[in-house]
């Protein structure tokens, strides 16, 4: 019998392709190994090396995207993952979250007197599930990369040991991000029932390939829905996102912010890729659930951040919102027979990655306001006369704020512009209008932040002074709101061929 | 189309309007830490210079000429088909000059009394993003100006307001910010079905308006989208609500530019965009929105009336001004076209200089109740002059400004509008009544103790006023020059508007 066995011949493997990962892979496997063999390293070194490492795989990636320009799209490790332009941005995005992020964690662990190297590692270990996810090509590796995001994210929201909330925090979205994995996970197997591989592009074909009887479509279909409900959770897209607002509060600060840009980043695009390569034929199946999701999740998203109290609360629900905004773009590659549905894709693209800037930078300053309060919560009376005791900060922050409410000249209108117009340009127009009813409804949200900085006499007048590192991630990120808002034809020429993914 | 001034076609004096105010407004925020002092002289170099421009715009205008002029085109956003483009003709002229002037006017006049730097940072800021609205011709730059200018005006009505200034100015942002939602999917829809016409993608409001065809069904829809977000700019009744409590809430500097040039955005925007772009339906919506003005003239003149409080007394004559202007618009004869235009201008010039006074009332008294002011003719009689000549002027008094724009619209609708005209006329007698018997409440009688005290007009406040009220006589007893430089412009909207709907 021993000899029928052939010997295992593993995939080639194109090691530069993946050397972002292999680079985030070393940074976290050194942070934790001589971290820990280590005596406590100086003031900032953790989140320095952190920064760097994701620097550096930030500057794989341009080179991996110039390649890709020069000789187009394909598959990696025999066909587990996909080296395209739309998966390079949303690694760039991810990995500029972890720079930000790390920047700003350090400051906040030495004001809390635990600096420590794991909670770094932990964020590239997350940023490696996040790429796997963005780029995985087949249902079983987006599964890896998920866990590997997901686990990262439990431990790190449970980081804070002092705090009960943030104990709380991460039991709680174990839990239910546990529930998640089992749903997505059961969506899988019935894909696979159907139709026989778990690869994503191979699905496409083998379900255009022949007529399925129905009683496979019916176990498709069924698989097709669990997958989105698991997705759903990760996304926290209405009515899966109970969760969110609670884990966001309880979560230390940074962490919320790298949960909010990184985490969301990568499940959405992953989300975007299944669907939009796996299953484009069954598109007239899946686009009105996302069309509906899209719009509760918009309404719902926005609605409720309004009664928020808790500046965490309501950017909680605020990325719910932006979440929507995204399905928007989902919605509008299902329309299969327009002439314009590649549009969805690169608005996407384009938002996820102005978004994680964004939702970065908009947490830093949170951050560091809510390490000055007293009771280290982040309500709005903690914001109240920032204005007055540091007028720098208040004015990065309204940028910021009026950039998630859209505003021109800022990129978070680029994001919203194009995403409407790709909506229109395949004639949703329901969605289109209900997503600027709800981006005025979400301005609110932000007004109401901003009348705390500005308009409300504060309770200390102490100057609150930003750190170092903080100062660094905040000023990025208001720069390249304001740049990209201003010309946004420098990202825009990037995204030529964002309809082009990977398919061999 | 396009016809410009071969001599100074190379100066990029549009661009200039615009940009000179941003570098005022960095230049205030970078010095406010290094030299406090020469924060105000900043603000005031640099508006006055955007005043002498647009001034210099009016001397180098060519009258006679319909189609736009110094026009600028720039690419900006290659891949969305979106350019800097500017332009100028007969009728965003004179709101551009009243912009220039206006905004220096307001900033040597008022006291902003605490945090002057970011006061007027903001204030100059505000003013490049209406010059902005004002010169645009492309869709998706009118947009940012015309939603960027929120930004500063909800900080200016928030941070240098009265008690319920927070209110107001969220309730402002979020109005305004509804409207032009809709409009944004507007514009988005006429490039998105604009490209099947025109073969390529453009924002260009020019080769949308002569070269696309929309259905008339499409047409109607986007003209709504449109609509919609003038509507609540202007404000026409039913979604005037904010107004009120905007002005009454913002301080003094706030409601002079929101009355005198913030408001016109809409009434410029129906003109520009609304009925040069979807003429037919325009001609459709006539009758609801000649309602609609209507309505807005009587219901804001007896809503005026009622006021106690002298300052929500003009913001309620603003409402019923702008049901004029907005009726003339929609009459859409060369009469009641001009007539709008020119009284666009006027309102901001006279209840501009409305709102001025009241500020200096409340500076006095710190009181804009009515019945708290008696007599103040006795102690202030030039100031009641100043007051008097002003409050004419917004009644429409024979002789002064209001009287040719009014004047011009009611003639101008009688053809097209008849009935609604008429109803429009009573408005004009209602504003007589309101603000005159306001007039007789504030400065007649005996002065009690409290009034006794009045101070007369400074001398700044007059050099101030005495502009206001040159323009008002000037332009009161030889309108011709202005109506000249409307007229061509009014007469090609016009002739499009004609051409399309027959």
């Amino acid at each position: 019998m021993n000899d029928q066995i052939p010997e295992f011949v593993g995939p080639a493997i194109d090691w530069f392709s993946v050397s972002p990962l292999i680079v985030l892979l070393g940074g976290a496997l050194l942070l934790l190994l001589v971290g820990s063999l280590t005596p406590q390293w100086r003031r900032g070194w953790y989140g320095l090396v952190s920064a760097l490492t994701a620097g550096a795989a930030i500057v794989l990636s341009i080179f991996l995207w110039r390649d890709v320009s020069s000789s187009g799209a394909k598959l990696l490790v025999g066909g587990a993952l996909a080296l395209d332009h739309f998966a390079l941005l949303a690694s760039i995005a991810i990995c500029s979250a972890v720079l930000l992020v790390s920047l700003v964690t350090s400051d906040y662990l030495a004001g809390e007197n635990s600096d420590m190297p794991e909670i770094y590692a932990l964020y590239l270990t997350a940023a490696i599930g996040g790429i796997v996810m963005v780029a995985a090509n087949d249902l079983i590796v987006l599964f890896l990369g998920l866990e590997t995001l997901s686990l990262s994210l439990y431990l790190l929201a449970a980081s804070n040991r002092k705090r009960t909330e943030s104990q709380e925090a991460g039991l709680k979205y174990f839990i239910l991000g546990g529930f998640a994995s089992a749903f997505f996970l059961y969506g899988v197997a019935l894909t696979y029932g159907a139709t026989g591989t778990t690869r994503l592009v191979d699905i496409n074909s083998s379900l255009n390939s022949y007529i399925t009887v129905p009683r496979n479509d019916t176990l498709l279909l069924v698989g097709v829905g669990l997958m989105l409900v698991g997705f759903g959770f990760k996304v926290s897209l209405v009515p899966f996102q109970a969760w969110t607002p609670d884990v966001y509060q309880g979560s230390p600060t940074p962490v919320t912010g790298f949960m909010a840009s990184a985490g969301k980043v990568a499940a959405l695009v992953a989300l975007v890729r299944v669907f939009v390569t796996a299953f484009p034929s069954r598109a007239d199946d899946w686009g009105p659930a996302v069309f509906i999701l899209s719009a509760l999740t918009l309404v719902i998203g926005s609605v409720v951040a309004v009664v928020q109290t808790d500046v965490k609360r309501m950017l909680a629900y605020s990325s719910i919102s932006h979440a929507g905004f995204i399905l928007v773009g989902l919605e509008v590659s299902s329309h299969r027979s327009s002439p314009n549905v590649g549009d969805g894709l690169t608005a996407i693209a384009v938002y996820v990655v102005l978004y994680a800037a964004l939702v970065v930078g908009t947490f830093s300053v949170v951050t560091v306001v809510a390490q000055k309060s007293s009771d280290g919560a982040a309500s709005l009376d903690a914001f109240k006369g920032i204005g007055k005791n540091n007028p720098v900060l208040a004015l990065a922050m309204t940028v910021l704020l009026l950039a998630q409410a859209g505003v021109p000249l800022t990129s978070g209108f680029v994001a919203k512009f194009g995403v409407i117009q790709a909506a229109i340009n395949v004639g949703s127009y329901e969605l289109a209008v209900v997503a600027m009813v709800c981006a005025v409804i979400a301005a609110f949200v932000y007004l109401r932040i901003m009348v705390s900085m500005w308009l409300s006499d504060s309770t200390s007048s102490e100057s609150a002074k930003v750190p170092l590192f903080s100062t660094i991630a905040i000023a990025i990120a208001v720069a390249v709101t304001l740049v990209i808002g201003v010309l946004p034809s420098l990202l825009l020429d990037l995204t030529s061929n964002f309809t082009q993914l990977a398919s061999k | 189309m396009i016809a410009s001034n071969a001599e100074v076609l190379n100066f990029p004096i549009l661009t200039l309007l615009v940009v000179l105010p941003v570098i005022g407004s960095l230049l205030v925020a970078l010095l406010s830490g290094s030299r406090p002092e020469w924060i105000k002289l900043t603000a005031l170099v640099s508006s006055v210079s955007t005043a002498a421009l647009s001034l210099w715009l009016l001397a180098v205008f060519k009258s006679g000429e319909a189609g736009f002029q110094f026009v600028s085109q720039h690419v900006w956003i290659s891949q969305w088909g979106i350019s800097w483009h500017l332009g100028v003709d007969g009728i965003s002229l004179f709101l551009i000059v009243l912009t220039g002037i206006l905004f220096p006017l307001v900033i040597v006049g008022i006291d902003p009394h605490h945090n002057e730097t970011s006061y007027f940072a903001w204030m100059l800021l505000l003013q490049a993003g209406v010059m902005g609205s004002f010169l645009s011709l492309d869709l998706f730059l009118f947009f940012v100006m015309f939603e960027i200018v929120l930004v500063p005006m909800y900080f200016l009505i928030g941070g240098w307001g009265y008690d319920q200034r927070v209110y107001a100015a969220t309730k402002f942002f979020l109005y305004t910010m509804a409207g032009s939602a809709f409009m944004l999917i507007g514009i988005i829809t006429t490039v998105a079905l604009a490209h099947r016409d025109l073969g390529v993608v453009t924002f260009d409001l020019v080769k949308i308006a002569e070269g696309a065809k929309f259905s008339t069904n499409t047409a109607r829809w986007l003209f709504l989208s449109f609509a919609i977000a003038f509507a609540v700019k202007v404000p026409l009744f039913p979604f005037h609500t904010w107004l009120p409590d905007a002005h009454t809430q913002a301080p003094t500097g706030g409601s002079v530019i929101l009355a005198g040039v913030l408001l016109k955005m809409g009434t410029y925007g129906f003109l520009r965009f609304g009925v040069y772009l979807f003429p037919q339906a325009a001609m459709w919506a006539r009758p609801a929105i000649f309602t609609l003005a209507v309505i807005g003239i009587i219901y804001g003149a007896i809503a005026a009336t009622m006021q106690r409080d002298l300052k929500r007394l003009v913001a309620y004559s603003s409402v019923a001004h702008l049901g004029f202007i907005v009726l003339g618009t929609f009459a859409l004869s060369s009469q009641a076209v001009t007539g709008a235009v020119m009284q666009m201008v006027n309102h901001g010039v006279s209840t501009g200089a409305l709102f001025l006074l009241v500020g200096m009332i409340y500076e006095r008294r710190h009181t804009r109740e009515i019945s708290e002011l008696r007599g103040i003719q006795h102690v202030a009689p030039i100031f009641a002059g100043v007051f008097t000549v002003v409050m004419l002027s917004s009644v429409g008094l024979p002789g002064l400004n209001g009287f040719v724009g009014e004047f011009l619209i009611l003639i101008g609708s009688f053809g097209p509008a008849r009935w609604w005209a008429v109803v429009a006329t009573v408005g004009v007698v209602l504003a007589a009544l309101y603000l005159l018997w306001a007039y007789q409440r504030v400065f007649h009688g005996e002065p009690d103790e409290a009034n006794s005290t009045f101070k007369e007009i400074t001398v700044r406040e007059g050099l101030l006023m005495s502009v206001f009220v040159a323009i008002i006589v000037v332009s009161g007893i030889y309108p011709k020059p202005i109506l000249d430089r409307i007229e061509p412009s009014v007469a090609a909207l016009i002739q499009h508007v004609e051409g399309q709907t027959k």
